[in-house]
């Protein structure tokens, strides 16, 4: 059997990663112009890797979907970015980051891993200032911080409710800079089709350029997927329209382990759905927990006539409501953990308390803020948020509580990685939310941003030396190799293929059904039966889609339909890598919550004996199923217990 | 509340970047007000596919108002009619039964068409290349305290620092001009110790960049401030002609 080697340094939690350093190879100067990286993605993982390795005097080719590095997905992250700096002197320090990050992906991340994380969050912060990121400040000019969910400190940066905006256009300009001087060059508007193996080895990427529709083929020493998460799987995520899990699933399908794809957050403040013509659902950011108290009717009768439009949440008295969060945990409160909350709200609606004109929504409500703060503050912490809630729902915040409602937000699983982000394919790293190692089965807010830099500004430009230091003597490769051809010519047979069935399905119309088994079936409650009809559901999407899709357009020119079609041939596969992945883990542990698997009060019952371990699944070609490879999960310096926020 | 209501819809459609293109008139029934206007076009789009006839084509990515991809010029207006919002968090709401619908890509010669409404705004990218940044390499750098800014400062920069990137300012101007774009990164980094070493420097290769590549003069006309989604204000402007004017007595 294939042994796992996740290649953790020896030696104390605390240690690891300087020993590391200290020891590691390095590539010299005049070495470094001579080898060529590809980074896919320009998100905040895959820009400051590319600005960072140019830094450095690397070769970089930097590609990207959109018409900019600038629109990556990682923009749209509104509340914060984590550190250990305790700037507040409220106790923190790097060992409690890396403690409530464990806790909070409730045991099933890597020790070294999200130790070297905290121990990396503050210089991210220091960088960030020195870019020009305009971070929110006190009046007496230092840095400003606020909390976050599954902390009790006050450790999160940001810049209005805009943070991963600022962050990173502070990435997008450092990566500018490398542009200007030639040691990165940029490609927008190209989508990565396959990954190119050489001798068991990356050496570079097939690419359709979305102008002109035609394949190209790049050579690099080494690849780094940096193309985010899996989340549109479930078509209404949070996530962008053009977000999509192919880079990852091309790996895999080259042999790269996929782990842990039944971790799915969902993050539970986004506005409620409200009809089928609906394309995306917005997040609400965790922010707004720090001062919005989250309710529901305390009576039935209550929550009836709100949703029958005969009361108003403003005319439902203070003792007649359900502060469910406050009352269930009195520690940690609104300021619960995603997964926590989420479930929470779910339990509530599902039990006949849920408000809207579909019943599946709670209050988030700033009216005590307001008394307390004044309206000035509130605007000035919240101002923009509650602004697109307006905007988007056409009711005022300020004025009767915003309705919030759980949504598919961020993956936690992802492509496996070692200790130095390379993949089960040497050659091949994988960075951000592209890989799976840091948040265990469930990611803390504020986390995600704090993750993406750590890997491409502070972890990849070391680790990726100790590949490429054994590169120095492989000169560059000739695209015209038979592994680039037979790679190109397998893109454009499954592009013919996808053309040629001419049926009569939109693309969307078979992702919105895939979306559906998704949430119904492999969403924030799961069990054997619904994870098994899911995966029946799935085998029927996956043959309407191949027998009827119609694509129009041709397959050389821009043709939307067409990228779409390619990503959801891929959704359908991760959606049922993750229900057979969620099918084997019979136990509940952070975002994946089997209810076979609970405490008597309703929390996620670990089964530590029988699951601790990184699930690896290995693809063994497209009719059989794959392997399933574990990774144990060790913990040397934390004592592991139950999740407790009560 | 939802209502129902039918719309006329008259689209610029043109097959690539050489071809002469022109507009279609579509003909759209049983939209709700509450979807957004992207989401009429999801629905449009659904529709041709349906009649075997190619979808049109826009950009657009976060359908949050954040990430900038979404343009449109909607009846006269970049990103349509309501203020302070992006075309993607637009909704039908705002428009009325029996309306005609024009839309047509950013108008801009610095701004090309690709295909139907999606244009090449690479152009803003190279503006930034020649000096919208600041130039620190990673790691080796100090506390990020080390430096107090002031709030005032620190929120005029931030407020600098919302621009998207879309391009509404200079599809606006009527002379094509990027200077709402220059400026807000302008003063940004002008505002903030860690940017104002370089502040000469940036504000005279930005500009000779944006000159370069065929973008028109400022006549502070406003309409730029006007369209704009996260309303950056044209005070930036003035920031950046006296940075520019220190620049040049610098010279």
């Amino acid at each position: 059997m294939t042994q796992i080697n996740s290649k953790i340094p020896q030696g104390p939690v605390a240690q690891k990663w300087s020993s590391y350093k200290a020891s590691q190879k390095l590539v010299n100067p005049s070495n470094k112009r001579r080898l060529d990286v590809i980074v896919v993605g320009t998100g905040l993982a895959g820009a400051s890797a590319a600005a960072s390795l140019g830094e450095l005097g690397f070769n970089v080719l930097n590609f990207c979907i959109q018409d900019s590095p600038r629109r990556a997905h990682s923009i749209a992250a509104q509340g914060g970015i984590n550190a250990a700096k305790n700037y507040p002197n409220d106790g923190d320090s790097v060992y409690r980051l890396f403690y409530d990050t464990i806790k909070g992906g409730d045991y099933r991340a890597r020790e070294a891993n999200v130790y070297r994380l905290a121990e990396v969050s503050n210089s991210i912060i220091d960088q960030c200032v020195a870019q020009g990121v305009p971070f929110a400040r006190e009046y007496g000019g230092l840095l400003d911080n606020r909390s976050f969910g599954g902390a009790q400190v006050s450790r999160t940066f940001y810049a209005k409710g805009q943070t991963g905006q600022q962050l990173l256009l502070g990435a997008y300009s450092a990566l500018s800079r490398q542009i200007a001087k030639g040691t990165v060059k940029m490609h927008t508007r190209y989508e990565m089709m396959d990954v190119v193996i050489i001798d068991g080895k990356a050496r570079g990427i097939i690419a359709r350029n979305l102008r002109t529709g035609r394949l190209e083929r790049f050579f690099a020493h080494a690849v780094v997927i940096a193309t985010g998460g899996y989340g549109n799987t479930f078509f209404l995520s949070t996530n962008a329209m053009g977000s999509n899990g192919s880079a990852a699933m091309q790996c895999y399908r080259k042999g790269a382990y996929f782990a842990n794809p039944c971790y799915a957050q969902i993050h539970p403040t986004c506005i409620p759905v409200h009809g089928e013509f609906q394309s995306k659902l917005t997040l609400m950011s965790e922010s707004l927990r720090n001062d919005g108290r989250i309710w529901t009717p305390k009576n039935k009768e209550d929550a009836e006539a709100i949703r029958a439009g005969k009361l108003k949440p403003t005319q439902i008295a203070e003792d007649n409501r359900d502060y469910y969060l406050e009352r269930r945990y009195p520690a940690f409160g609104n300021l619960v953990p995603r997964d926590v909350a989420s479930r929470a709200a779910k339990e509530r609606c599902d039990a006949g308390y849920g408000v809207g004109s579909t019943g599946l929504a709670v209050y988030l409500d700033f009216s005590e803020a307001i008394n307390r703060l004044g309206r000035d503050v509130v605007e000035a912490r919240y101002g923009n948020l509650f602004q697109m809630y307006n905007k988007i729902v056409d009711e005022n915040p300020y004025e009767t509580p915003m309705m919030i409602y759980p949504a598919i937000h961020y993956t936690m699983g992802g492509i496996w990685v070692d200790y130095e982000c390379m993949t089960s394919i040497e050659g091949l790293f994988a960075i951000g939310e592209a890989n799976f190692s840091d948040h265990g089965a469930n990611r803390l807010g504020a986390s995600a941003l704090m993750q993406g830099l750590a890997d491409g500004y502070f972890v990849l430009p070391y680790t990726i030396q100790n590949y490429l230091a054994d590169e120095i003597r492989t000169p560059r490769m000739s695209t015209e190799k038979t592994e680039f051809v037979e790679a190109e010519s397998d893109v454009q047979s499954r592009i013919q293929k996808l053309k040629a069935i001419k049926g009569n399905r939109s693309v969307d119309s078979i992702h919105k059904e895939l979306g559906l088994t998704m949430w119904d079936f492999v969403g924030m409650a799961r069990t054997k039966e619904s994870l098994e009809h899911a995966l029946a559901n799935i085998v029927k999407i996956k043959k309407e889609f191949w027998t009827n899709v119609f694509i129009s357009g041709e397959t050389e020119d821009l043709n939307v339909e067409l990228e779409k079609a390619l990503r959801v041939a891929d959704f359908i596969e991760i959606g049922e890598l993750m229900a057979r992945d969620a099918l084997h883990r019979e136990e509940s542990c952070g975002g994946h919550f089997r209810e076979e698997y609970q405490t008597p009060e309703g929390e996620a019952l670990r089964q530590d004996d029988k699951f601790s371990y990184v699930g690896c699944w290995k693809y063994e070609g497209d009719d059989k199923e794959p392997s399933l490879l574990k990774e144990p999960l060790v913990y040397e310096s934390i004592h592991v217990q139950q999740r407790n926020y009560k | 509340m939802e209502k129902i209501i039918n719309i006329t819809l008259k689209i610029w459609r043109q097959k690539g970047p050489q071809t002469k293109g022109g507009f279609e008139t579509y003909q759209l029934n049983g939209v709700s007000t509450e979807s957004s206007f992207l989401e009429m076009l999801d629905i449009l789009n659904e529709k041709l596919i349906s009649e075997k006839q190619e979808p049109v084509v826009f950009d657009h990515d976060c359908r949050e108002g954040i990430c900038g991809m979404c343009s449109l010029y909607i009846n006269g207006h970049p990103h349509g009619p309501d203020e302070d919002v992006t075309t993607c968090q637009l909704h039908m709401r705002k428009f009325k039964d029996g309306q005609t619908i024009t839309i047509e890509p950013w108008r801009s010669r610095a701004f090309p068409v690709i295909k139907d409404l999606m244009v090449d705004r690479g152009a803003y990218d190279k503006i930034i290349q020649a000096g919208g940044f600041v130039s620190v390499n990673t790691g080796g750098i100090p506390d990020a305290n080390a430096i107090p800014i002031s709030k005032e400062k620190a929120d005029e920069a931030m407020d600098a620092a919302s621009c998207i990137g879309c391009g509404a300012c200079a599809a606006a101007c009527k002379n094509g001009s990027a200077m709402l774009f220059v400026a807000a990164k302008v003063s940004q980094l002008a505002l903030l110790p860690q940017g104002k070493i370089e502040a000469a420097r940036r504000a005279k290769a930005m500009v000779a960049k944006m000159d370069e590549l065929g973008f028109g003069n400022c006549t502070n006309t406003g309409a730029c401030e006007a369209e704009c989604p996260k309303n950056i204000s044209i005070s930036h402007i003035a920031r950046l002609n006296r940075e520019f004017l220190v620049a040049k007595l610098q010279d």
